[in-house]
């Protein structure tokens, strides 16, 4: 038995400090609540920081429009996986949710007579499908940075507790499955902390880190996700992931796909102008999907470049050295600076790169988790950690500051109700889950010899990449199962040099790995099981013939996934077609 | 400058934009072990920044106008330079 361990008492437990967290924060700090938020790094600097496009509310400030176009936009974006009822809910709230920001101080940007300025973003359109339609509000192009510091002076305001450098280690479940708050530890002093309260709330975000290219910061290594699952939650719809065909190889850093436009080449490690074979009108100005099939071809059938043969090259070497300078001066910068390469002298290693997640902890619209046909009691999730599901298989452009606004202000009412209906006293601490967290500590202090964190990490990576990436085949991702799995021994026997007590970052880094391997395992067993090809999630092996257009199955497919740690079981949910009050969106084929 | 602070300052070098993460790394592993006292108080500094302020300083695309603040910025951005990719 370890020693007596320090509870700390609240009514609201968060995890997690950007957008969903924060303006869960601050729906229940308003309320009076007792809150604590816990964050791995200081709030404004987490990850919701990096969205740049907007956040989407059918205004109808330059032209009319309604939160049904919205809705059908985001069911379609979806490829019918998204679950209506949330979908309705997200929509119509939106309009609610970002005058609300406004309010908060929010710099949007305006008309002339004052109202919020919208712009017109890929997928948004009017009427059904019909053609564009103006409904990203954004502040600049700082609308995630904005909407931090908005929502944090707020959070001051309203007297939220926030523990900054504080890590979450493990959900604490009772004997009955309720969720009691969870383990966590403070970085100085590494002191071990049980955060107590009526309502947990994850807001961790995502887990792009499981990949070797991703356009995540460091910090987003998927912690909630991990915890949900040790503690026997399972994670849905894991094989989902948002890709950009062009990250800098290694990097991660996006390259504009207007550098294609401007007459960049891909090539691969023969010179070969590959994508004449793969689109011979289009070629190099292909689709999205196109580009990112055929690269990824090529890297899997050995003409990778590169000593792992692992990127393609994206060529510009051929353009006048004045239209780089003038036209893409941004890209020669990032190119020189992260992949170490002039592009006027030599081609710059590219890769499909991961971006967001679709999946996560399953939830209502309510942000209430919900297992099998159970609310798990005292447990919310929100924002990219958290699948509702609106964002299916594939998510919409600025959907995604929208999710954290809409579902983090739910997630707070629905643990406001919660708090005000539980009984006033905490009960007893139920220390299973504490001494399992204590003890997975104790084997990284205690561990003299084995893997290197580091070597763990680059070889989930690397298979993610290889195995479970933007375009998959049926034997790779055979393969990548059993890989994965061999990885996951490695992470259970990391060493780490340093034992130190303060700011250990070896430690921390370590225990970030053990919840991406959580998230990694889920993707590739999810990714594998699904026999067709829909949104984001896209075979080789689907075919694209009448009874499954574009390679979806809806016979076959139409469910949401389920992955559990305990014994990498998979089992499926259907999908809500039904939304709360507007007329179903008919499955259809999605194309644009 | 004891032990702790340092380990504190290495851990707030991580941001919430991955340009910046990159950027910083390779300052952080070679150029932050030499930095004096002084030194380490104007990284310190520089790290309260908002994000994206301090990356358009690193990129050059602004200028601090903090002197002292810029020349440790110039310093971030030449220790990076070419150090990430495949290419390498």
């Amino acid at each position: 038995m370890t020693k007596a361990i320090p509870v700390r008492k609240f009514d609201a437990i968060i995890v997690g400090a950007g957008g969903a967290g924060l303006r869960a924060a601050l729906q229940l700090s308003e309320a009076g609540m007792k809150t604590a938020v816990l964050s791995k790094v200081f709030p404004t600097r987490s990850h919701t920081v990096a969205a740049q496009g907007g956040v989407s509310a059918s205004l109808g400030n330059s032209e009319p429009d309604h939160w049904t176009w919205h809705m059908y936009d985001t069911v379609k974006g979806s490829d019918w996986l998204g679950d209506q009822d949330a979908i309705e809910f997200m929509c119509r709230e939106a309009p609610n949710v970002v005058i609300e920001l406004e309010h908060y101080g929010m710099p949007f940007d305006r008309n002339s007579d004052g109202t919020i300025y919208q712009r017109p973003f890929g997928g948004h359109m009017s009427n059904f499908g019909e053609k564009p339609v103006r409904r990203a509000c954004a502040a600049a192009d700082r609308t995630g940075h904005a909407m931090l510091h908005a929502l944090y002076q707020r959070n001051v305001r309203a007297n939220t507790q926030f523990f900054v450098e504080w890590m979450a280690l493990d959900l604490i479940r009772d004997e009955k499955g309720n969720v009691q708050g969870v383990v966590a530890m403070e970085m100085e002093t590494s002191e071990i902390v049980i955060f107590q309260a009526k309502a947990t709330l994850f807001a961790t975000g995502g887990a792009g880190r499981i990949y070797s290219s991703s356009t995540n910061a460091f910090i987003n290594t998927g912690d909630g996700l991990g915890m949900a699952a040790r503690a026997g939650v399972p994670l849905e719809d894991m094989e989902f992931w948002q890709f950009h065909p062009t990250g800098v190889a290694g990097a991660g850093v996006l390259i504009t796909e207007g550098v294609r436009g401007e007459g960049g080449i891909l090539r691969n490690s023969d010179g070969e102008r590959f994508m004449e074979r793969y689109a011979p009108n289009a070629k190099d100005l292909a689709s999205r999907d196109v580009v990112s099939r055929a690269m990824v071809t090529e890297i899997n059938e050995g003409r990778g470049c590169g000593p792992n043969k692992d990127h393609v090259l994206l060529d510009i070497t051929h353009l006048d050295p004045e239209v780089i300078m003038s036209k893409l001066p941004g890209i020669r910068e990032i190119s020189i600076k992260f992949a170490g390469v002039d592009p006027i002298k030599a081609p710059i290693p590219v890769v499909p790169t991961c971006h967001y997640q679709m999946g996560g902890i399953p939830t209502n619209y309510k942000g209430e988790v919900v297992v099998g046909a159970e609310i798990v009691k005292g447990f919310y999730a929100a924002g990219e950690c958290a699948c509702a599901s609106v964002h299916g298989a594939n998510r919409l452009g600025t959907n995604s500051l929208l999710d954290l606004l809409v579902f983090g202000k739910s997630s707070g009412n629905s643990m406001i109700d919660f708090i005000k209906s539980a009984p006033k006293d905490l009960p007893e601490v139920a220390m299973a889950d504490v001494e399992r967290s204590v003890a997975r500590v104790a084997r990284l202090d205690n561990q003299t010899n084995g893997t290197n964190v580091n070597d763990a990490r680059l070889a989930m990576q690397r298979t993610m990449q290889a195995h479970a990436g933007v375009f998959r085949f049926n034997d790779m991702l055979k393969e990548g199962v059993k890989k994965i799995l061999e990885v996951e021994q490695m992470v259970k026997t990391t060493m780490i040099a340093d034992k130190s007590k303060t700011f250990n970052t070896a430690r921390l880094e370590a225990l970030e790995l053990e919840n991406l391997i959580e998230v990694a395992k889920a993707t590739m067993i999810s990714a594998e099981a699904r026999k067709e090809s829909r949104g984001a999630h896209v075979r080789d092996d689907a075919l694209d013939v009448p009874e499954t257009p574009n390679g979806r199955d809806d016979a076959n497919w139409l469910k949401h996934t389920l992955w559990h740690r305990e014994d990498n079981r998979l089992e499926y949910k259907p999908v809500n077609l039904q939304p709360l009050t507007a007329p179903s969106v008919a499955l259809k084929t999605r194309s644009y | 400058m004891d032990e702790v602070e340092l380990k504190r300052i290495i851990w707030r070098s991580r941001r919430g934009l991955l340009e910046l993460d990159l950027q910083l790394e390779r300052f952080v592993n070679e150029v932050l072990p030499t930095l004096n006292a002084q030194e380490l108080a104007v990284y310190e500094q520089i790290l309260l920044l908002p994000d994206w302020d301090f990356l358009e300083y690193v990129n050059g695309k602004s200028v601090c106008p903090d002197p002292e603040l810029a020349v440790m910025i110039a310093r971030i951005a030449a220790a990076n330079a070419g150090s990430h990719g495949a290419a390498n």
